[in-house]
This record gives C-alpha cells, sequence and structure tokens, in this order.
C-alpha cells in the first residue's frame, strides 16, 4: 500500500484537527476530519482508515477532567469498533487532549489484561505542578529504544506543549513496565541536553520521569503531550528569526519544513 | 431551597497537584495553612436509581488517581474548616451542562436542560485557623455575585453529615404577561420612568431603560399620533435597547457645537476612511467597513481578514471571569457573524487595571458588604477568562498588553479582539454580502434563554444585593460556541444554506432581528417557540436577554430541514421562531395574539438627533524641572521594573498562541523571552503572507492633551506595525474609545480633540479605520474606606488597534539583537518633550495616574515619519535589518534593554550619536517618548548600503552588539552613565511580575 488514509476525530471542542490533518496530508496521507457524531453513526467506515487521529483541543471543555468525557463517550458507543480498528495493522496517535483522551480510554499505555483493549485507564495525565495552562516550546529527547513507530529515527525534537493538565501519572507497577519496555518514547529534555529531571521550565507540567508521549508496546499506538502539528514548518518555530540569521551568514539554505514533520512523516511511511 | 437526589463527591486518592499550588498560594497571602484538599461535588436532581447514580459517579472521576462517594459526606482526616463554593441560582454551570450530556449519553436518558445538575468545589483545610480565618479565605476563593459559600467547622461538618443537599435552582414567581405602559405622564414621571424603568404592580422598577427626556417625547408622539395607543411594556423594553448608548452610539452621532453636524463618527472617524480609500483608489483595499459586525480588508486573491475590538469593562468590574470570558467569546461571534461567516484566526487582548500590589478599599455604597474586589482579584480573573475562553475556543491569543494606572481602580478596561479569515467567493457567492430575504425563517442557534445580563450594562448594586435569583451576570460557555462556530463556519456557510447571519449581543433577540430585518423590510416572531432555560420568564425579558452563545439566521424555507438536521448532528440547538418579511413593521406574538407591533422606521431612526455642547480648552503645562539623576544605573533597573515596562510572561504563557500552527512572531521573543509589542501570524498555512497585530495607547497622556494622546497612540500603533515588516500601503486602523463622565462638556471636548487627530494621522498615513467602538461612562461612584463618597474616572483612554498585511512572513523582523559586532542604530529624532512619560512619572516618585502629570507630549510629524517608515520597510524587503524594535513606551533606553535581553547580549552605545531636536540631557535621550523612533540592529557587512537607504532620513548610529553581556551606555560628554550586563537588566525586567 502506498498512500494510507487518516481519519482526524472533531466536534465537541477538539480544536487542532484542521492543522493536523494539514501535516498529515504534507506527509503524504490522505487524510478526512470526522465529527465524532458522525462516526458513532456509521462506524463502519473506520474499515476505510489506516492511521486514528484524536487531535488537540478542549473537547467537552475539561470539564471534570481533561479528555474525560470524550473518552466517556467512546466507551459509550464505540469501544468494540476501535478494538477492531486497532486489531488491524493501523496507527493511532493522540496529541494534547487526544493524549488525555486515550490514557482514559487505556489504549495507552495499554499493558494490562494481556493487551487486550478494555478501555480501562491505566495512568493519568493531572493538573501541570504550576496549576497553570503552559504555552512554551520544549526540547524532547527520544527513547530509540522504544518500539513507536512515529519516532523512528528522531533523536531530538523541538516542539511546543499548550495545556494544562499534561502532569503525568502512573502508579509504581505501570511506571516499572513503562520503564522495561521503553514505552516512555519521548521524554522533555534540559538545557544541557539531558533529561529535564523535573525540573520548570523544561519539564513544564512536573510529569512523572519527565514523560512527554507514551506508546504502547506494538509500538503502533502513541499519545503525545507536545504539539509536533504546531511545528512542521521553518517558520513555525519560536528561534526561527535568530536560526534563520545565523545560516544566512554562513550562506547555508534556509528549510522549508522543522522537527514535528518527522512524526507524520513516520506514521505515513509505515505503510510503505 | 430544593434538594438533590444523589450527591456525588469526587476526591484524589493520593495527592492534589490543585490543593498543594492553592495552599502555596493561600500561604503567599498569609494565610497559615499546612494542608488543602478539595473534592468535586454533582449534585443530581433527577429520578434515577442508586445504582445508575453509582454509574454516573465513576464516569466523573479520573480511573487512577481519583475516587468517589455517594450521599456519603469525604472527610480527608485532618481539617478544621470545610468551605464549599458552589453558583448561585442562574449562573451558567459549564461544567454542569458537560456532565448532564455525559450522563443522558450513558444512561440513554434525557435529563432536564437545566435543573438535573448542579456542581460545587469543596475546600478542606487544615492549619491554625479561627472562623475568622475561614471567612476571609472564603472571600479569596469566591466571588458573592456569582458564587454561594457554606463554610462548617470539622465538627459541624460531622455532626452534619457533611454539605448537605441543597440545589440553586432558579424559581420566579413572577407572572410572566404583557402589560400596557402609560407614558402620557408628567415631565418628571417620564424622566422617572426613562432614569429607573418601568413600574411593575408593587411599585419597584425593573431597572433602567437609560432613555432621555427628548427620546421619551419621541416615543409619546409616536404612540399617540401613529399608533393611537399605549406602548406594551416589551415594546418600550426593545426601543430603549435600540436606542441605547451602547447599540446607537448616540454621543458618537450627536451634532457637537457649532462645526460637528451629524457627529464625530461620522466627520472624524468614517469621512477618514472615505477619503483614504478615494486617495488610494486602486490601491484600496478595504472590502467591507462600518457596516457589518466587524471591519474587513483584502487579505489576498481569495480571502479577507475582518478585525473587531471590543470592551467589557462594567461586568469585569463586577465579575473579573466572567465579564472577560464572555467578552472574549462575545467578540468572537462578531467574527462567526462578519460576512455570512468567518473563521476566527487570532485573539487580542488589552487589560487597564490599578496596582494590583495596592489594594485601595472601595465601597459600592454605605456598606462593607459592597466592597470591590482587590485590585489583584480583579486582575487575575480578567487575566483567567481571556485564557478559558481564548484556549478553550481554539483560537490563538498572541497579541496583547497591560497597562496599569490608579485610575483603573474603580473601573477596570478589558479590550477584547479578534481576527478572521474568510473566503470572498464561495460557490459563485460574494461572502460579504448578507441580505435576509422576505420568507426567509428566523432561526435561533445555540444556547437558551434565561435572564442572564438583563439590562446588561446598567446593573447596579442594589439589584445584585436583593437576592434576585437570577443574576445578571453572564459566564460565557466557550464549548457551546465552538460547537455551533464549527457547525456554521466549517459546514453551513459553506453549503449555502443561509442567506444572512448575525450575532446575539447587546439587547438580545430585540436587536439582532430588527437589525437584520433592516435587510428584508420587517419581522414576525412567534416568542413561545423560543427555547428557554427554565419557566417563568416575562414576555419582554426573553426578547431583551443576552443569554450568551446565540446567532440568528435568515434561512429560506427550501434549506430549513437540510440546516436544522446539520445543527442537530453537531449538538447544536437550533430553532425557527418566526419570519423575515417586506412589511415595513416588526411584530411579535405571544401564542397567536400579538404582543408588539412597530413601524421599524421609527425603531431604527426614531431617534432624536442630539445636540451636545463642549467646553475643552487646552491647559499650558508647565514643564517639570528636575535635575539628572546621578546613579543611571539604578534608573535604568528601577524603570524595567515598572509594572508598564516589565515583562508580562506569565500572561503571555497561559495564553495559546499556537493553536492553529499560524504563529510568525510570537509573544515571547528571543532567548529571552521578552514581550515584544507586535505579532506576525500566517492565516492561510498554504500562503506565505501574514498579518501583523499590534496596537497603541497611552492613557497618561490624555489630561495633557488628549489631541497629542491620540497621534502618539497612531504613530505607535503604525510604527509598530512597520518594525516587524509591515508596508505603509496596507495597515488599518481600529479605535476603542473608552471615555469617562460622558455628559460632562469638558470630557466631550476632550472626545472631540481625540476625535480629530484620529481624522488627521489616518489620513496623514493613509491608515484607515475599519471598526470601532466606543464605551463612554467609565466612572465608579461610590465610598472610600472611611465612606466618603468617591467618584473615580478613567483616564480617557483610545486604544488604536493595527493590523498590517506582509507578502512574505519569512521577512518578519523580531526585536532580539542577533550576533556580537553587529551595529546599533537610532532612527528618527529624538525630543526633550517628557510630559506623561514613564520616565517622568518614575522620576517624581508616582505611580502613573495619581495626579495630572506635568508637560507636554512629543509632537507627531507624520510626513517626516512616514518618509522614514519606508525606508525602513524598503530596508526589511533588502534583508538590512537583523533586529528592529519601535520605541515606544519608556523610550530608547527601554527598547535597547528589550533588544539586549531578548537577544541575551550586551550592547555599547554613545548617547551623543542620537541625532536630536533641541539641547536633550542624556536621561531624557535614554527615556523619552519621542514618536517616530525604531531602534535597529545591522550586519558590519550592510553597513553601506543601510546607510545609504536611510539617507535623507535622521538616523545615528549609537554603538554595537558587545562580545560578551556587557551593556555600556556613554553619555554626550564620553562619560559612561550606565555599565551593568545583561544579566542584571534580565533579573530586573522579569522581577516584578515573577510571583505571578
Amino acid at each position: 500500500m502506498a498512500r494510507p488514509e487518516t481519519l482526524v476525530l472533531a466536534g465537541y471542542g477538539i480544536n487542532c484537527e484542521e492543522e493536523t490533518a494539514h501535516a498529515f496530508e504534507l506527509a503524504g496521507s490522505g487524510t478526512r476530519i470526522v465529527h465524532i457524531n458522525d462516526l458513532i453513526a456509521d462506524k463502519k467506515m473506520l474499515r476505510n482508515f489506516n492511521i486514528f487521529v484524536f487531535p488537540g483541543g478542549f473537547s467537552y471543555g475539561d470539564d471534570t477532567g481533561s479528555g474525560l468525557a470524550l473518552a466517556n463517550r467512546i466507551k459509550n458507543n464505540m469501544l468494540d469498533d476501535l478494538a477492531a480498528f486497532i486489531d488491524r495493522d493501523t496507527l493511532m496517535l493522540g496529541i494534547c487532549n487526544g493524549f488525555q483522551v486515550m490514557v482514559n480510554i487505556g489504549v495507552v499505555p495499554g499493558l494490562l489484561n494481556a493487551g487486550l483493549f478494555t478501555g480501562n485507564a491505566e495512568a493519568a495525565l493531572e493538573h501541570n505542578n504550576t496549576n497553570r495552562y503552559q504555552c512554551r516550546w520544549v526540547d524532547l529527547l527520544v527513547d530509540t529504544k522504544s518500539p513507536s513507530v512515529f519516532t523512528r529515527g528522531i533523536e531530538r525534537l523541538h516542539v511546543p506543549v499548550a495545556h494544562g493538565e499534561g502532569n503525568f501519572f502512573a502508579p509504581a507497577g505501570i511506571m516499572k513496565a513503562i520503564d522495561e519496555g521503553s514505552l516512555a518514547c519521548m521524554k522533555y529534555a534540559g538545557p544541557a541536553g539531558g533529561p529535564a529531571d523535573g525540573e520548570f521550565p523544561y519539564n513544564p507540567n512536573g510529569s512523572m520521569n519527565d514523560i512527554a508521549a507514551l506508546s504502547d508496546r506494538s509500538g503502533r499506538i502513541m499519545g503525545m503531550m507536545p504539539h509536533p502539528e504546531r511545528g512542521i514548518a521553518f517558520t513555525q518555530r519560536d528561534d526561527w528569526p535568530r536560526l534563520k540569521a545565523e545560516m544566512e551568514r554562513r550562506g547555508s539554505a534556509i528549510p522549508v519544513f522543522s522537527d514535528g514533520m518527522e512524526i507524520f512523516r513516520n506514521g505515513v511511511n509505515y505503510f510503505k | 431551597m430544593e434538594k438533590a437526589k444523589f450527591r456525588i463527591e469526587v476526591y484524589y486518592k493520593s495527592s492534589d497537584p490543585r490543593g498543594q499550588t492553592l495552599r502555596r498560594r493561600l500561604t503567599m497571602l498569609g494565610f497559615g495553612v499546612d494542608a488543602l484538599f478539595i473534592t468535586d461535588n454533582y449534585l443530581i436532581n433527577a429520578d434515577i436509581s442508586i445504582e445508575d447514580a453509582g454509574r454516573c459517579a465513576a464516569i466523573l472521576k479520573q480511573p487512577v488517581t481519583q475516587d468517589f462517594l455517594v450521599n456519603s459526606p469525604y472527610d480527608p482526616g485532618d481539617f478544621d474548616y470545610a468551605l464549599e463554593i458552589g453558583f448561585l441560582p442562574g449562573v451558567t454551570d459549564n461544567v454542569a451542562h458537560t456532565v448532564r450530556e455525559s450522563l443522558e449519553d450513558l444512561l440513554a436518558v434525557s435529563l432536564d436542560y437545566e435543573k438535573s445538575i448542579y456542581t460545587s468545589f469543596t475546600y478542606f483545610i487544615k492549619g491554625g485557623l479561627t472562623m475568622d480565618d475561614a471567612v476571609l479565605i472564603g472571600r479569596e476563593l469566591h466571588n458573592p455575585l456569582i458564587q454561594r459559600i457554606k463554610i462548617l467547622s470539622r465538627n459541624s461538618y460531622v455532626h452534619e453529615m457533611g454539605m448537605g443537599m441543597d440545589i440553586p435552582v432558579v424559581s420566579i414567581s413572577e407572572n410572566p404577561t404583557v402589560s400596557e405602559v402609560e407614558i402620557n405622564l408628567p415631565e418628571a414621571d417620564l424622566l422617572e420612568l426613562g432614569r429607573n424603568g418601568i413600574p411593575d404592580l408593587d411599585g419597584t422598577r425593573r431597572g433602567p431603560l437609560a432613555l432621555d427626556l427628548a427620546s421619551l417625547q419621541a416615543i409619546r408622539n409616536y404612540y399617540n399620533n401613529i399608533e393611537k395607543r399605549r406602548p406594551t411594556d416589551i415594546e418600550l423594553e426593545s426601543i430603549a435597547q435600540t436606542w441605547s448608548e451602547h447599540c446607537k452610539h448616540t454621543i458618537f452621532a450627536a451634532d457637537m457645537d457649532d462645526d460637528v453636524k451629524g457627529g464625530i463618527y461620522r466627520k472624524y472617524i468614517k469621512e477618514a476612511t472615505l477619503r483614504i480609500r478615494r486617495d488610494k483608489g486602486d490601491k484600496d483595499f478595504c472590502l467591507s467597513v462600518f457596516s457589518d459586525n466587524a471591519g474587513g480588508i483584502d487579505f489576498d486573491d481569495d480571502y479577507i481578514i475582518a478585525d473587531k475590538v471590543e470592551t467589557h469593562n462594567s461586568p469585569s468590574a463586577l465579575d473579573p471571569f466572567g465579564g472577560s470570558i464572555t467578552g472574549i467569546v462575545g467578540v468572537n461571534r462578531d467574527i462567526i457573524g462578519f460576512g455570512l461567516g468567518s473563521k476566527p484566526v487570532a485573539n487580542r487582548y488589552g487589560f487597564c487595571f490599578s496596582d494590583p500590589f495596592h489594594d485601595r478599599p472601595l465601597y459600592r455604597s454605605r456598606d462593607r458588604e459592597s466592597r470591590l474586589l482587590p485590585s489583584r482579584r480583579i486582575m487575575e480573573g480578567v487575566i483567567r477568562g481571556v485564557n478559558a475562553g481564548g484556549n478553550q475556543s481554539g483560537i490563538p491569543t498572541p497579541q496583547g498588553f497591560v497597562y496599569f494606572d490608579e485610575r483603573y481602580r474603580g473601573k477596570p478596561l478589558v479590550f477584547v479582539g479578534t481576527l478572521g479569515l474568510m473566503p470572498k467567493i464561495v460557490n459563485g457567492r460574494n461572502m460579504v454580502m448578507k441580505k435576509a430575504m422576505p420568507g426567509d425563517n428566523i432561526v435561533v442557534i445555540g444556547g437558551r434563554v434565561g435572564r442572564d445580563g438583563i439590562h446588561g450594562a446598567t446593573f447596579s448594586s442594589e439589584a445584585l444585593s436583593s437576592g434576585s435569583p437570577a443574576s445578571a451576570v453572564q459566564i460565557g460557555d466557550p464549548i457551546t460556541q465552538k460547537k455551533l462556530s464549527d457547525a456554521v463556519v466549517k459546514e453551513a456557510r459553506d453549503l449555502g444554506l443561509y442567506n444572512s447571519i448575525t450575532d446575539n449581543g447587546a439587547g438580545g433577540l430585540s436587536c439582532s432581528v430588527a437589525e437584520m430585518a433592516r435587510e428584508s423590510g420587517g419581522f414576525e416572531v412567534d416568542l413561545e417557540k423560543i427555547p428557554l432555560k427554565y419557566p417563568g420568564l416575562s414576555p419582554w425579558q426573553i426578547w431583551v436577554s443576552e443569554s450568551q452563545e446565540r446567532m440568528t439566521l435568515s434561512i429560506p424555507d427550501v434549506n430549513l430541514g437540510k440546516f436544522l438536521s446539520l445543527m442537530n448532528r453537531r449538538g447544536v440547538h437550533g430553532v425557527s421562531i418566526g419570519r423575515f418579511n417586506g412589511s415595513d413593521r416588526g411584530t411579535v406574538r405571544l401564542n397567536g395574539e400579538v404582543i408588539f407591533s412597530l413601524d421599524m422606521k421609527f425603531l431604527h431612526d426614531g431617534l432624536p438627533q442630539k445636540h451636545l455642547k463642549t467646553t475643552y480648552i487646552k491647559r499650558e503645562n508647565p514643564e517639570h524641572v528636575f535635575p539628572q539623576p546621578g546613579d543611571m544605573n539604578g534608573i535604568y533597573g528601577e524603570m524595567l521594573e515598572r509594572m508598564n515596562l516589565c515583562s508580562y510572561e506569565f500572561i503571555s504563557t497561559q495564553y495559546d498562541h499556537e493553536v492553529q500552527g499560524n504563529s510568525v512572531i510570537k509573544p515571547l521573543q528571543g532567548k529571552g523571552r521578552v514581550n515584544g509589542n507586535v505579532s506576525v501570524i500566517r492565516p492561510v498555512a498554504g500562503s506565505m503572507k501574514g498579518v501583523i497585530l499590534s496596537q497603541g495607547l497611552y492613557p497618561s497622556y490624555s489630561e495633557i492633551d488628549p489631541y497629542g494622546m491620540a497621534a502618539c497612540s497612531i504613530d505607535t500603533a503604525v510604527r509598530n506595525v512597520i518594525s516587524a515588516g509591515g508596508t505603509m500601503e496596507k495597515i488599518a486602523l481600529l479605535d476603542n474609545f473608552c471615555w469617562c463622565d460622558s455628559n460632562n462638556p469638558e470630557r466631550l471636548g476632550q472626545l472631540k480633540e481625540a476625535a480629530s487627530a484620529c481624522y488627521d494621522y489616518s489620513v496623514a498615513y493613509g491608515t484607515p479605520f475599519i471598526s470601532g467602538k466606543d464605551s463612554m461612562f467609565n466612572d465608579f461612584k461610590g465610598y472610600d474606606s472611611g465612606f466618603n463618597e468617591v467618584f473615580i474616572s478613567v483616564p480617557p483612554t483610545l486604544l488604536i488597534s493595527s493590523l498590517g498585511i506582509m507578502e512574505d512572513i519569512s521577512l518578519a523582523v523580531s526585536i532580539d539583537i542577533k550576533f556580537s559586532g553587529d551595529l546599533i542604530y537610532i532612527l528618527g529624532l529624538t525630543g526633550s518633550r517628557i510630559g506623561g512619560s514613564e520616565y517622568l512619572a518614575h522620576v517624581s516618585g508616582k505611580a502613573v495616574g495619581i495626579e495630572p502629570l506635568t508637560g507636554n507630549l512629543p509632537e507627531v510629524d507624520a510626513a517626516l515619519n512616514a518618509k522614514l517608515y519606508r525606508a525602513y520597510e524598503k530596508g526589511v524587503r533588502m534583508g538590512l535589518i537583523s533586529s528592529g524594535i519601535s520605541i515606544e513606551r519608556g523610550g530608547l533606553g527601554i527598547a535597547a534593554a528589550k533588544s539586549s535581553v531578548a537577544g541575551m547580549l550586551g550592547f555599547s552605545i554613545d548617547l551623543s550619536k542620537a541625532p536630536v531636536k533641541d539641547d536633550v540631557r542624556d536621561d531624557i535621550i535614554l527615556f523619552s517618548e519621542s514618536q517616530g523612533r525604531l531602534l535597529v540592529t545591522v550586519d558590519p557587512v550592510k553597513q553601506g548600503d543601510f546607510e545609504s537607504l536611510m539617507k535623507g532620513n535622521s538616523f545615528g548610529l549609537l554603538g554595537h552588539v558587545s562580545a560578551g553581556g556587557r551593556v555600556e551606555v556613554f553619555g554626550r560628554d564620553g562619560k559612561l552613565i550606565i555599565d551593568t550586563d545583561v544579566r542584571r537588566l534580565s533579573d530586573a525586567y522579569r522581577k516584578t511580575f515573577r510571583e505571578f
């Protein structure tokens, strides 16, 4: 198969569907933005897609807890269909609020019940330890041992975060399994290049073990707090004016794309 | 109070990050809090089984970290006091709406829209606290105008089995009928009717109609001579809304003195735009100005950019969070309703507060309970409101400012703006043209109608303290609006399902329906079709209610089913409430009976033309004489710490400016993360074109010279756009006048001065006004701590917002200096006039605005400046400018510090190289706010090209970027007057709001 088809979920306060679909299109995927109500009314349409995306946003206003109400909606209406989708050789990506939804339906890290998708959460994304929304650029360190399809060939990324609840928490047993399986595929990095070690603002939310993204064991499912779709073009970077000036004075070419693009290319290339 | 059937309490099994943060904050405020736990409570008032209540509770908790209890009070063990905070009856509870939807989905049942779910929080606090302390903490945590609080000691909490099951159900016992109003009254009684409203049967009045005698007489004549009957209450309330200052801008439309016929708006604002458009000829870029909900300009061949800036001041004074969130989602709706529907692509904000570090107690009445919220609470609440509204709506909020002056203690100013993007043509249809056609259905979509915001802007403290069940305060609901916005702008618009659309803002349906009916002729509405939040509303209340998140559309029969079905599938409530027609009359029926029948021409044009007299005479100010301070190092640091000059990063980082992926020049620039005064966005991902956003605002100048104040504001707004890479060919302006005491002829005279400068300078720069809004009575009348009467007016405040279109965003200029050895130039002339400046306020040892300042304002030479700006523009295109910053508040010294801190590189400059107008002292060269100036850095290899480009303009090579972090400033006599480093500048710049 050459060209995968990507379903990008929308509705009820999801708000990053357009730029996320744009990123997948640039990477070479066919994309369709589908309202959650239309999907629930016609769940069979999932068969037509290879990649399922929970984009960022504020589904249901984050009322009662981020991602919780949308996770409940999915659990009440289409758990089996999503399980069937995952059972095929497909990919699933959740970004920011989408990651929060995925954690709440238990699709990442997906360790218990022999990896069967039961809809039970195993971890949480809590309020930032600053108790404030944080919109800022961060550096991410990729765990190259991780099974994630999405981070293949990437070592570091410079992308933005924007969330109020991204503080990853998991009980000790789960955390141990995450470590052993190298499932924490991206971690917040400090200024020296190593892990941020919990230090604000490098770790912007207080996440345990600086966890910024989580893969399931198959590597086909990933949730991440940062927004790669907001860092696909060079001029989206926070440091582009300085980088551009440096490149000009060195006489080197100015790039068109930026780090976030690699996540989407990896997703699309999986099907090549 | 009614009781709930089930009470669910959700608590954290281990630690709650929210509780820890709140404990730290309370400790900082001086409360000895050792531990703090929070529960989220959900009260269910529905006929479900205990098993189902348990299932509901299970989905309301985070599965891993939280647990729940049903009808059994949570007890964290060791605590002294428990404080429960929930809403008052009728206050919008967004969380409750989400919970209702989730429970309906889970149980497959339908629950009552408004009274099935209520939410609250309980705070369990431990520390050596007394009940008095608990009450004070309660004051910090809640706002009595919208929330109820219950405080129990541990003993009572245990003894009473928790907080109980009370729920704030709205119950209105009034008789919901229509009444006739007697208007053939003696003058005094007529005035009373205008001032305090229609009398109810018990003699109390319904709240101000805000109609003056001339208006009331015009209404009386209309009913006596044309209708030959008495008005109904719904008619009178509707006329009052339509004719209000808020809707008709009566002061801006009034004749003034002998020289302003037809109003200062027409003479100075609209006329300027007309003239600029004529002068520009085929380069005119205005596409829709002054006629729609926002102003629209040409972006490229395919798209229009719309912009609108609003204020929401009075509501924000009372409920800072509710006021500002309602403001931001309200102005979003102006954009959604621009043309046939535009997509919001960026928000703007601007806040004017008093000093949050020093609270000056003020009271609305002679009553300790009527105390205004402290300055800090107002600031925090307003900032949080735009955070919630902007972030939840998925609209980036890159551009804004915060400004402090003690005269904003009585009333803060809350500016909120939104830019929108709309295709010019969809399926062959011009998207700017909207016209409700006779026969079209009047369709309302979005939220339901309650008593929210009735007599919106005029609610009084009496009305609020009388226990009125449904509060006049509104709280915006971004998610309801987001659903509506997506359904309209991303789907219905492009299916061509409707002929016209507008926002329901001030005056509610009474204004939106009547306004759209101008396009068709008339309208007829069946009031009983309007969906309500709760029963008991009077017909007039339904008609004028400002319940939020609603829009009105005009839909032909052939599309109605398709439209309503689409809305239904998107979770948006929509209903047809009547029809537009060509009858020249507006008609409202209630269950078939006509209760409102008005001539449309009278409704829209019957308002008598006002004639106002003004008396302002410009004062001659003595210059403030003071010696140059000895310790300029110290002064430099202190200036950077000033609230109006320092970092407000804590606001920028809590507003999502990256959503939609359109950010180019961000609110924080460079490695050093400095707040720039301009942002750039790229609204269409496939195009390299960009939109530049900025503003100019100088409230401290107004009392010295309102004309000069407006001139400086326009020059700054234009120059800022230029600094980031804009072009003089394509800059548009928006005006927001926030005036005070506008019945006072002297204030009106200041207004006229400022407005005439708007004409002169917008024409001189060729930068048309495309939209504007005014708010004329920003005054506080009340009492100080000794219960002496006080009257506090905001300084006359004019916000000039600017937007420019740039061809290629990859040429955008940032403020951070980038390379050691780069040359530093100042462009433009520096003069010695420093009246109203931050520096003068600083050396006078006063907070801005404590008393009128002395001195004169910098003059603005538009022709000279425009020439310089065009040269700079060319320099950007030629790639000669390595960094560029517009010099505004705080002058050269502050601009240099910001560029330096942003780049984390030092500099060395010589003030004798700055071109000056007259004999200017070193400290004045550093901090004068002379207009028309920019500070740039240039690669030394481009020195020749840059200097020949600038030939014919005033500019000076001040020095260079240092190799390390050292910062040196040499005075005119060659002496080193400032010797510091970038690290220290950075610390000073960040110090003031570090704890926020």
